[in-house]
């Protein structure tokens, strides 16, 4: 358990020294200077303008800041060889790889309370509480992600690559089904068959992005079944790339 | 073997081009975490194929933001957003199945879109292509009038490249509607703005025959007259066909006088 904690702990500690608190404060004066600048020019519907498109910016943006903070911290601790140290301790494997998701996902975590504190001047807090919570869902799947591309390609610019890929096929692979799946012809073509299956195929292995950290949601507040369906495709997505970074990290020579 | 493929097919051969470090055997993976990773695949799967699928809906076309945003979200490209914009807006009435017809959509809503598309991309033809072809092409005439009338306006903002949906959209205001002075309306401003030498005459002769259909037999037939006497038409065959049904006019205004005539 000392072993578990020490690792979270060494990842808090990064965050802190990398200046991410100070990062994520000047993220969000530039999204509510952004924010100010649309409400001004907005003849009505002011605050709901605001709040969407800021908290459009401020989920990328933080998806972003995750993503390079994983792979980056990752990549440093294995060039310090402070990896092979960590793995030569006398601890199961797993415990490293857990350390490291439960430390990432807390700063997942912070990052997404932090980013929700400039929208309570704009959005109900329901909305805003939903909002938050699947925002903190969603870094962590990308947190989840980021670890898996990084301990798999090592490198940090092909981690990103995957990292991002990864993102925006989540994002908007329902709306490519939908266009995959719209044929002009009443009777579609084999192109167009072989598109569709081989979309609505990626699409099972990926998880529904789009369906998460919606911002209108700060708007209309969702359903509970909707945050719990939202919560429920994490959990699940990032159980499944545990398991596929532990195959990884298991098969790692030191 | 690695079970990437499982996730990402071709990650297997990228995290070997990519990684420094040589790997155990696959013994060295505890059978737990083997187990893990085919129940939590097999559970994704399982609740993706249970999942409702992605449909549009009549009511999920929403608002698109001002000409300016758009500008903003196509980063001083417009062009690719139009062409995205435009197949995504086509996935509302091709959906899995056809279930949504072009007739439930919001017209107003619908024309705003395709206004915005066409003003990112004015040289694209897919808005106005959609807009006679397929939207205004529907059992609803109050909606169809509006998307022809859609047409009509931008045709007029570049007649030269525009003038097949114009030409359509008479065709269907002749022969759906049954409105042949709109259908005349269009075919007069084809005759009128379209003037690239490009365009085909049947184009600019719309008008003529429209009026016939209107039983306006006597400016059909000046306009007709006026079309061979032009010049313009070479072709032969073409001229005797025009020769033929200026012929079957005056044939029909004689035969009206002498009705007239014969009357009182």
């Amino acid at each position: 358990m000392t072993y578990f904690n020490t690792i979270i702990r060494l990842i808090l500690i990064e965050a802190v020294r990398s200046r991410l608190p100070w990062l994520l404060l000047i993220v969000i004066a530039i999204s509510f200077g952004l924010s100010q600048f649309l409400g001004q020019v907005a003849i009505i519907e002011a605050k709901e303008i605001q709040a969407t498109l800021q908290g459009a910016f401020l989920r990328v943006t933080a998806v972003f800041i995750v993503a390079t903070f994983v792979i980056t911290s990752m990549v440093r601790e294995a060039n310090d060889k402070v990896t092979e140290l960590l793995l030569s301790q006398p601890a199961p494997r797993a415990a490293y790889y857990f350390g490291k998701l439960a430390g990432y996902t807390t700063v997942a975590a912070f990052v997404a309370v932090i980013f929700s504190l400039p929208l309570i001047f704009f959005a109900p807090i329901p909305g805003l509480l939903a909002w938050a919570i699947s925002l903190a869902f969603e870094l962590s799947m990308m947190a989840a992600m980021s670890l898996f591309c990084v301990l798999s390609l090592t490198q940090i610019l092909p981690a990103i690559s995957a990292t991002a890929a990864f993102y925006l096929l989540g994002r908007s692979l329902a709306a490519m089904q939908l266009i995959a799946t719209a044929s002009v012809s009443k009777i579609p073509s084999f192109a167009d068959q072989a598109i569709s299956t081989l979309v609505n195929a990626v699409s099972l292995v990926l998880p529904s992005i789009d369906q998460m950290t919606i911002s209108e949601w700060l708007v209309d507040a969702p359903s509970p079944e909707r945050l719990l369906a939202s919560a429920g495709q994490a959990f699940l997505y990032v159980a499944l790339l545990a398991a596929a970074s532990l195959f990884d990290v298991y098969r790692k020579n030191l | 073997m690695s079970p990437y493929w499982l996730l990402h097919p071709c990650s297997m051969s990228i995290a070997r081009i990519f990684s420094k470090s040589s790997e155990r055997s696959i013994q060295a993976v505890p059978n737990a975490v083997l187990l893990g990773l085919a129940i939590a695949l097999a559970l994704q799967i399982f609740v993706k194929i249970q999942g409702p699928e992605p449909r549009a809906g009549a009511s999920d076309l929403s608002t698109l933001p001002s000409r300016p945003i758009l500008q903003l979200a196509a980063a001083g490209d417009p062009s690719p957003l139009a062409k995205l914009l435009m197949l995504h807006l086509q996935a509302f009435d091709l959906n899995a199945g056809n279930t949504l017809t072009y007739g439930a959509l919001d017209y107003d809503r619908l024309i705003d879109w395709l206004g915005k598309i066409l003003e990112l991309d004015p040289a694209g033809q897919y808005p106005l292509h959609a807009a006679s072809r397929l939207y205004a092409e529907i059992s609803n005439q109050e909606k169809q009038r509006k998307m022809l009338d859609f047409v009509y306006q931008r045709f007029l903002a570049d007649p030269n490249r525009r003038w097949p949906w114009l030409a359509h959209a008479a065709a269907i205001a002749k022969h759906q509607l049954k409105d042949l002075p709109l259908a005349r309306q269009y075919a007069a401003a084809l005759q009128a703005h379209a003037t690239a030498p490009g365009i085909p005459l049947w184009a600019k002769q719309m008008e003529a025959f429209i009026l016939e259909d209107m039983d306006e037999l006597e400016t059909a037939r000046v306009m007709i007259g006026g079309f061979v006497n032009s010049g313009q038409i070479k072709d032969p065959g073409e001229l005797r066909f025009l020769d033929q049904r200026l012929k079957e006019i005056e044939a029909r205004i004689t035969a009206k006088k002498k009705g007239k005539n014969a009357a009182p």
